[in-house]
């Protein structure tokens, strides 16, 4: 069964100018882990936003846990936890407040709010911490507190938006070991990222949004079988960048990208160690130097950059929404 | 019912912050108090020939103008729970959609009572002494919060079309502040020009001040508009202000806390 369905979401902002969401569709099975994969500006948080009834979508409809979003969004709201890209919590209270707070605001009995904050404290190693302000916590410390928050009324379906964006290397491996644990307990998780490696370490089953829309979507392995074997990875000299490509491009049957920073041109190949031995051919026929030669497996990074490929355009999306927060103002 | 309780739910959070950083509650009430102080011995000898002296009718202005920026704390609180993502948690929550910016309005102003006690205990350690019975002091006391409580309505709207809540406060400022100036509140109006008479005194913030000090046992002179409807029945008039302010922003606040994007 199918815990959330998202179907030809569009969402505009600026009259229309910038297209948030330009017909995004996916759906999580229930129990599983969806991960959300895009880049900045691409629509992750817009999606878990009209997932969460915080926005209403220009058109298409959502449905969470068998619940219309859209048309009953105070039933969906009942059954699901959000965490954001920030800690959502009273930095004032402490810990403990906080989720007293929240529990009461789900309308828990006095006590059952005390009870449930307690577990929760325990459950994400905050005891210690329980009697101290917010303010007083570490980033880590922060989002666990808020990612309880979500779970006070045991959610059916758990929204986590860029749950480790910011954080120290540290606190990405507890907050992971926290997520991956709540995932054994058979929660339905819909998890938005732009780390290759979380979507990889944490989901069932990946969606690669970029500009709205998804494209591609599929296990790990899958999405790095599209992408094709294996990559030709080549070095050279800052004047040989051209000539060099050219090669590549020819001998690969592909387009390279190149790393201008790194001098590496990369393509993807099929035909593995030949078109290395071709490429390498043709360098030394036209007197190209190679700097260094590797013959990669694919990367859920390759994927990704073979997916959306187009850094510029994140740049530009960014921009047009930077413009629509200063109109607002 | 369910409304009630969750808005109760989140006014004990704006208490529970007072107890956490008391700081709020104290500079909350040594920014009055201070008025009090200065306008008192500065302006004190202006109230030549008012029976009791300037601070007769110094008093009930400065608590108008106290209730007044009422507006910019419930603005500027507001902006700052949306910038920390915590009207978006609420948000997600299931909970009536007015609960949320109806326990802002009830913690500020139950804020206002402590400041408006301590308030009323500096006036009368520098002379102020209302002459009406305690009844009418208590229901002069009851208008004043009342109107910071309307006032803080339009407080919320505001604050919910923040993007940066120092920039809200600011604007709430550069609008409360001249409201309370262009009135009775610090000098009669009869010295101002003519036709800022007329603004001034269909201020809501004079007829508040009128009200008060006809509460107090004080009588208030009106200008141009002496013989004005304001200008004879400030009470009601003043109650019909507050009506107003909140049948307008009320509906309008919950609308766009509900439909926030």
């Amino acid at each position: 069964m199918k815990s959330v369905v998202a179907e030809n979401l569009v969402k505009t902002y600026s009259k229309g100018s910038v297209r948030a969401l330009d017909g995004l569709s996916l759906d999580v099975e229930e129990g599983t882990v969806l991960g959300v994969l895009g880049p900045n500006g691409s629509g992750k948080t817009t999606t878990v936003r009209i997932l969460a009834t915080l926005l209403k979508p220009d058109s298409g409809h959502a449905i969470v846990g068998g619940i219309d979003v859209i048309k009953n969004p105070k039933a969906v709201r009942e059954i699901i936890g959000l965490s954001g890209q920030y800690a959502a919590v009273d930095e004032t209270l402490t810990g403990w407040e906080n989720l007293v707070m929240f529990g009461r605001l789900y309308h828990l009995s006095a006590d059952q709010a005390r009870v449930r904050a307690r577990e929760l404290l325990e459950q994400f190693s905050l005891t210690d911490a329980a009697k101290r302000p917010i303010k007083t916590f570490s980033g880590g410390m922060r989002r666990r507190l808020d990612l309880a928050a979500s779970l006070i009324i045991r959610p059916k379906v758990l929204f986590l938006d860029e749950p480790t964006t910011g954080l120290d290397p540290r606190g990405r491996m507890d907050m992971w070991g926290v997520i991956e644990g709540l995932v054994k307990e058979g929660v339905t998780l819909l998890l938005t990222t732009q780390y290759l490696d979380e979507a990889d370490q944490l989901s069932d089953d990946i969606a690669v949004i970029d500009r709205g829309t998804v494209i591609a979507r599929g296990t790990s392995d899958h999405l790095k079988d599209k992408v094709g074997g294996e990559r030709l990875e080549i070095v050279v000299s800052e004047k040989d960048i051209t000539a060099a490509r050219q090669i590549i491009d020819r001998v690969s049957g592909s387009t390279s990208t190149v790393d201008a920073g790194l001098r590496k041109i990369s393509a993807p190949v099929t035909s593995g160690s030949a078109a290395l031995v071709g490429v390498i051919r043709e360098f030394d026929a036209q007197g190209l130097h190679a700097l260094d030669v590797a013959l990669k497996r694919p990367s859920l990074d390759d994927v990704f950059m073979s997916l959306t490929g187009h850094a510029a355009e994140e740049e530009k999306l960014e921009e047009a929404k930077a413009k629509k927060r200063g109109a607002r103002k | 019912m369910n409304a009630i309780s969750d808005a109760l739910i989140i006014t004990k959070r704006q208490l529970q912050q007072l107890i956490r950083v008391p700081e709020v509650l104290i500079f909350n009430t040594i920014q009055p108090v201070m008025f009090v102080l200065l306008f008192r011995y500065v302006f004190g000898g202006l109230g030549a020939g008012i029976p009791g002296g300037y601070v007769q009718l110094l008093m009930p202005g400065i608590f108008v103008q106290t209730v007044t920026f009422t507006l910019a704390a419930t603005a500027q609180g507001l902006a700052q729970d949306m910038e920390k993502g915590l009207i978006d948690r609420f948000r997600s929550l299931p909970i009536a959609r007015s609960a949320v910016v109806m326990g802002r309005t009830l913690g500020d102003g139950l804020l206002n009572i402590v400041v408006l006690i301590v308030m009323g205990l500096a006036g009368y350690a520098v002379g102020w002494r209302p002459t009406s019975g305690p009844l009418h002091i208590f229901a002069g006391f009851l208008m004043l919060l009342f109107f910071g409580y309307a006032l803080s309505w339009a407080g919320v709207f505001g604050g919910l079309f923040s993007k940066d809540a120092r920039v809200v406060g600011n604007i709430s400022f550069l609008f409360t502040f001249p409201l309370t100036f262009l009135s009775n509140a610090f000098a009669q109006t009869t010295s101002m020009p003519k036709p800022l008479q007329y603004f001034a005194e269909w201020n809501p913030v004079s007829t508040m001040v009128a009200a008060t000090r006809q509460l107090f046992g004080f009588h208030n002179k009106f200008g141009v508009t002496a013989h004005s409807y304001p200008s004879e029945h400030p009470v009601t008039t003043s109650l019909v202000y507050m009506v107003v302010i909140m049948a307008v922003f009320m509906p309008l606040s919950v609308r766009r806390y509900k439909n926030r994007q």
